[in-house]
């Protein structure tokens, strides 16, 4: 009963849509106001239905119902019920319900809290909104059915695939998914903004939010998926340029451009058709990124459904939505007035770089993404991996920083170029100072780009901070405050993978028990390995003590993992943390001569780059809260003093 | 403040956006541009060993070779982390040596993918082996290479 119930709420949503969109046109095309008056309350049911459809499937992955095609397939009746509970998102259908659920709630929230927009923009959003979710509903009622019934049903599941047993993991495709679903919104608004005519500074108060929300989201995505990989796989690496990882990147890096351009719209009102056609560009990448995810096109670890049908559903989506978004901004994008100017020596002019630089930056990923694709078609097996990758983005990202150290000092529309360098002179410092330590002081030859790492991130370091300098700290708005903690974030993980890729030891041993190793100043002594049982799998355990000087620090315990159900060996290795980097140990497999292969990593200041990531993250919701809060009380000063639109009363 | 600045009309203000649109339009040729000479350099070819013997690659530059793993072929170093194996397409076939920790499931008469580049003595030094990440997934390059277990016979004519 429960997955037709679900059905039923599905296909009772996709008529809502339906009708959502309808009526938008009604209400915006013909100005029909009875249609004006249906048009959020429908938004908000069918968000409800929507997510309603969602908490069915969990209930019946949670219940295990074994009579569930879905279920099945991605369960098992043992199984932790955090893995069932994750279990419900684990996989192709419920992650595209899932997806959906989001954005129908999202659009429902557009409808109940967005103050900022006029009416004809607001419901135009909404039915662009409706648009979009129309074409998911139908992906899943017509090509990936999660309710799909098993007749007869199972006796036991098959088991989530052990790699995905892992409680970063369980919650790490939640997390892009609602990023990607903000900057769906951004996009609706962007769509809605054009059929109005009404691409302005209001505009980009509006999407903003949504966009700062999804950016926070795509970080602590992007974060906890390379912290998971970096751990789980035991390879020791924290990025590998994989198809789904460049999926998720990609996304991320518009988004940064755009909420970028769009703090310059809503602060100058200037980059108007530039915003527009990034939050054009940011949906694009994330619906590229779930086709090249989700139709297993690509050679990846984490693409699971290799299915055509659902690849070409999705490119036929994108042509549809991106196609059509174009299109329409090529049809308006003359009636977008240009904005205020500005001087080439201006903190707008900055921005533009960076946007500029970040769109590089996405373009490289994209060829490199795309490129086997395209030679596979001309018969040519082409693998295109982290020696492209890094060759063309770490230099980019380089000069991107230089941008960041230089930006937010200079002033809005003109500065002066001799007050602008008096005000980079810290900075500056700090990576001539940088730069002579490393040099100085680095125990080993060091290559060009990780040096330049260090001494960009002491640099960029230094000028984040900076726009605090002589400020009453009280007093300062708390999205400035997240545009420091951001920016200094960008600092603290470029210095961690600088510092990772210029000074990790790695050793590679044969250990038999009673052997110890050096690495780093630390012993690492092999007692010995047995057997150890775990809830659904068997594994075999080293037991590693760790010694600094004569001081055990700690005993490590990496295990060599077999899951029975489906069969798959996994390994789980261990990282010690210390302040200054982090020992990373990996157990092999059994040698002759009761010898064990053993991985011993010393990464210094490795852990920086998620750290960094965090504070990013982190300054992103303070500008999140802080920009809300602001909206809100401007909002409730407008409505005392009477006024019809409370932007423009402040404007 | 919008209207302090939109007042700013003229023949300046086309100016700007014609910079911008100029700006961007250099970023995009130069960005195509570098990513085009760095695929050029930097891509790794992939290869089969006989298309690998046929294309005569040259030592020391990167590639990907895929192929299963002879049966009887893994001999593992008295060190315990070197592990010599030959891949093989069932047309040719190719020593190689890896140094490391292998994948889980890297094993004889499985699939894999090594990357790295031949030596002078025509041994192909992996720096990284791409193995059967679980029982469902197998490197994409793989597909068309089959092995049957009763006859030892591989099967690369898919390719």
């Amino acid at each position: 009963m429960i997955a037709e119930a679900g059905l039923a709420a599905l296909w009772l949503a996709a008529t809502l849509a339906g009708l959502q969109l309808l009526l938008a046109w009604l209400a915006v095309a013909r100005g029909n106001a009875d249609a004006a008056r249906f048009i959020r309350p429908l938004a908000v049911a069918q968000g409800v239905l929507a997510g309603l459809a969602m908490a069915l499937l969990i209930v019946l992955f949670l219940i295990s119902d074994m009579s569930v095609y879905l279920v099945a397939a991605n369960s098992h009746s043992l199984k932790p019920f955090i893995y069932k509970f994750a279990g419900a998102w684990g996989n192709h259908e419920g992650s595209m319900l899932l997806w959906v659920a989001v954005m129908s709630l999202a659009g429902g929230a557009v409808a109940l809290f967005e103050r900022s927009l006029d009416r004809a923009t607001h419901f135009a959003t909404l039915g662009a909104q409706a648009a979009i979710s129309l074409g998911f509903y139908a992906f899943l009622l017509f090509a990936s059915n999660p309710f799909q019934r098993l007749n007869p049903p199972a006796v036991e599941g098959q088991g989530l695939n052990p790699l995905l047993q892992d409680p970063g993991l369980a919650f790490h495709p939640p997390t892009l998914y609602f990023g990607y679903v903000g900057l769906s919104v951004a996009f609706s608004f962007a769509v809605g903004a054009l059929l109005t005519r009404q691409v302005d500074a209001r505009f980009a108060r509006a999407i903003r939010p949504w966009v700062l929300g999804a950016w926070v989201l795509l970080t602590i995505g992007i974060a906890a998926g390379s912290y998971w990989a970096y751990y789980e796989l035991g390879w020791g690496g924290w990025w590998f340029w994989d198809p789904v990882e460049n999926a998720s990147l990609m996304p991320w890096l518009a988004a940064t451009a755009l909420l970028h351009s769009a703090s310059v719209l809503a602060a100058r009102d200037a980059l108007r058709a530039w915003t527009v056609m990034l939050a054009v560009v940011a949906f694009a990448m994330s619906m590229i990124g779930t086709f090249l995810v989700r139709s297993g096109i690509l050679t990846s670890v984490h693409a699971f459904a290799v299915d055509p049908t659902r690849g070409s559903f999705i490119l036929i989506l994108l042509g549809l939505y991106i196609g059509g978004a174009l299109a329409l901004f090529a049809m308006r994008v003359h009636t977008v007035n240009e904005g205020a100017r500005f001087d080439p020596l201006s903190r707008e002019a900055l921005l533009v770089v960076n946007n500029l630089l970040l769109c590089v930056i996405l373009g490289l990923v994209l060829i490199g993404t795309l490129y086997p694709l395209l030679t596979e078609m001309l018969g040519q097996s082409v693998s295109v991996g982290p020696p492209y990758f890094n060759a063309v983005i770490g230099p980019i990202t380089l000069v991107l920083m230089t941008a960041l150290v230089v930006g937010p000092l200079l002033r809005w529309r003109r500065d002066e170029s001799g007050a602008a360098l008096r005000r980079s002179a810290p900075a500056i410092g700090a990576a001539l100072v940088t730069l002579i330590a490393v040099l100085l002081f680095a125990d080993r030859p060091i290559g060009w780009l990780p040096l330049l790492g260090l001494v960009m991130a002491a640099a960029v370091a230094v000028a984040s901070v900076a726009p605090l300098w002589k400020r009453n700290l009280r007093r300062t708005p708390m999205f400035t405050y997240g545009m420091v903690i951001a920016h200094l974030g960008c600092a603290v993980s470029l210095a961690g993978m600088a510092s990772e890729s210029a000074f990790s030891s790695e050793r590679l041993a044969a250990a038999a028990p009673g052997d110890s190793f050096e690495i780093a100043g630390y012993t690492v002594t092999m007692e010995g390995v047995r057997p150890y049982a775990g809830p659904n799998w068997t594994a075999m355990e080293a037991q590693l003590v760790v010694r600094r000087g004569a001081k055990v620090i700690g005993t490590a315990r990496p295990q060599a993992r077999y899951f029975t159900d489906p069969p798959t060996p996994t390994n789980e290795s261990i990282q010690l943390t210390r302040w200054n980097g982090q020992l990373y140990l990996v157990l092999g497999e059994a040698l002759e001569n009761g010898r064990w292969q053993l991985r011993i990593w010393w990464k210094p200041f490795v852990t920086l780059i998620w750290g960094g990531a965090g504070l990013i993250a982190l300054g992103g919701a303070l500008a999140l809260v802080g920009r809300v809060r602001r909206e809100r009380k401007q909002a409730r000063l407008a409505r005392a003093s009477g006024a019809e639109h409370p932007q423009e009363a402040l404007a | 403040m919008v209207a302090v600045t939109s007042n700013r009309a003229g023949p300046k203000r086309k100016h700007q956006r014609l910079i911008l649109v100029g700006l961007a339009l250099a970023a995009m040729i130069g960005g195509v541009l570098l990513a085009m000479s760095a695929l050029r350099s930097q891509a790794a070819y992939f290869y089969t060993p006989a298309e690998a013997l046929a294309a005569k690659v040259e030592p020391g530059r990167a590639i990907r070779l895929g192929g299963m793993v002879e049966a009887g072929s893994i001999k593992r170093h008295a060190n315990g982390t070197t592990v010599d194996f030959r891949l093989t397409d069932g047309k040719a076939t190719v020593p190689a040596s890896f140094t490391g920790i292998t994948p889980d499931l890297f094993a004889e008469n499985s699939g894999a993918v090594a990357e790295g580049a031949f030596g002078e003595d025509g041994v192909f030094r992996a720096t990284n082996i791409l193995a059967k990440h679980d029982e469902r997934y197998m490197p994409r390059e793989m597909e068309g290479i089959k092995y049957d277990p009763q006859t030892h016979q591989v099967d690369a004519s898919g390719q």
